[in-house]
């Protein structure tokens, strides 16, 4: 069960009406290595992981969440105000005849969401490609970082990029503790 | 202490068609080289948590555009 805060995770600013920064961050909302993918991936593993890391799953899953509708909030900023012209502009008439101003679950590219989620209920094989996940995300975040010139935006993304840097590393100790030796009978 | 920014030079041949655009950068953040968080580490006011999206300093990398700076060599080279 959830409780929801009517509130941001992290203020939102978008400072450039730049259509086509929308484009490329929609990657991150419906891209295979994008929030959502993420946050659907580590609700569903959770359930099979040794239960002293299945709470981390939880919290980050849950947070992924919470940076989606960051991500949500930039996109919409960006298109709720552009013509239709604009949006040809930017590359989305595609977008824009098949979902109007909607923000939509697929990536840059425009191929939706295809839910090629992996989880393989194998603890080490799970958090090895949560790891990953997240490196890719954060690798992302640079690139959308790299190619933008707003200052506001920059400022909301790199506070995600670090999120994923926060992730990977409660990964890699969930990796530890699951490689400790538990309970182990001394035999003398 | 370990660096967060790698950089690397490959071969640029005379028949590349652009000019190039080296050194070559790669980030290596901080989790890379913590291992387990050790206990008692430095902590951020709740505030600045907010600002930097993690509560410790000790987890802190930001990232800045690598082109900024190599654009400006590449101008004056070319």
């Amino acid at each position: 069960m959830w409780y929801y805060e009517k509130k941001l995770q992290y203020p939102v600013r978008v400072g450039v009406c730049n259509p086509r920064m929308a484009k490329f961050l929609i990657e991150q909302y419906g891209g295979a290595d994008g929030e959502l993918a993420a946050a659907l991936r580590y609700l569903n593993q959770r359930y099979t992981i040794p239960s002293r890391v299945m709470g981390l799953l939880n919290d980050i899953g849950t947070e992924e969440f919470a940076h989606l509708e960051m991500i949500a909030t930039m996109v919409y900023k960006l298109t709720k105000d552009a013509t239709p012209e604009q949006l040809k502009e930017a590359g989305l008439g595609d977008h824009y005849v098949d979902h109007g101003k909607s923000i939509y679950y697929h990536n840059a590219a425009g191929q939706k969401f295809d839910m090629c989620i992996q989880s393989k209920g194998d603890p080490i094989a799970d958090l090895y490609e949560d790891i990953a996940a997240e490196e890719k995300a954060r690798s992302t975040y640079q690139w959308i970082i790299n190619i933008s010139d707003d200052p506001l935006i920059k400022d909301s993304l790199g506070f995600l990029r670090e999120r994923e840097i926060v992730h990977s590393q409660r990964f890699r100790e969930a990796v530890e503790l699951l490689k400790e030796e538990q309970q182990k009978k001394k035999v003398f | 202490m370990a660096t967060y920014r790698k950089w690397y030079t490959p071969y640029v041949s005379p028949l590349d068609p652009c000019p190039p655009l080296v050194p070559v950068s790669y980030e290596t953040p901080v989790q890379l080289y913590l291992g387990f968080q050790p206990t008692g580490m430095k902590q951020f006011s709740p505030f600045e948590a907010l600002a930097h999206g993690t509560l410790w300093p000790g987890l802190f990398t930001p990232y800045t555009n690598p082109y900024a700076s190599k654009k400006r060599r590449h101008d004056n080279d070319g």
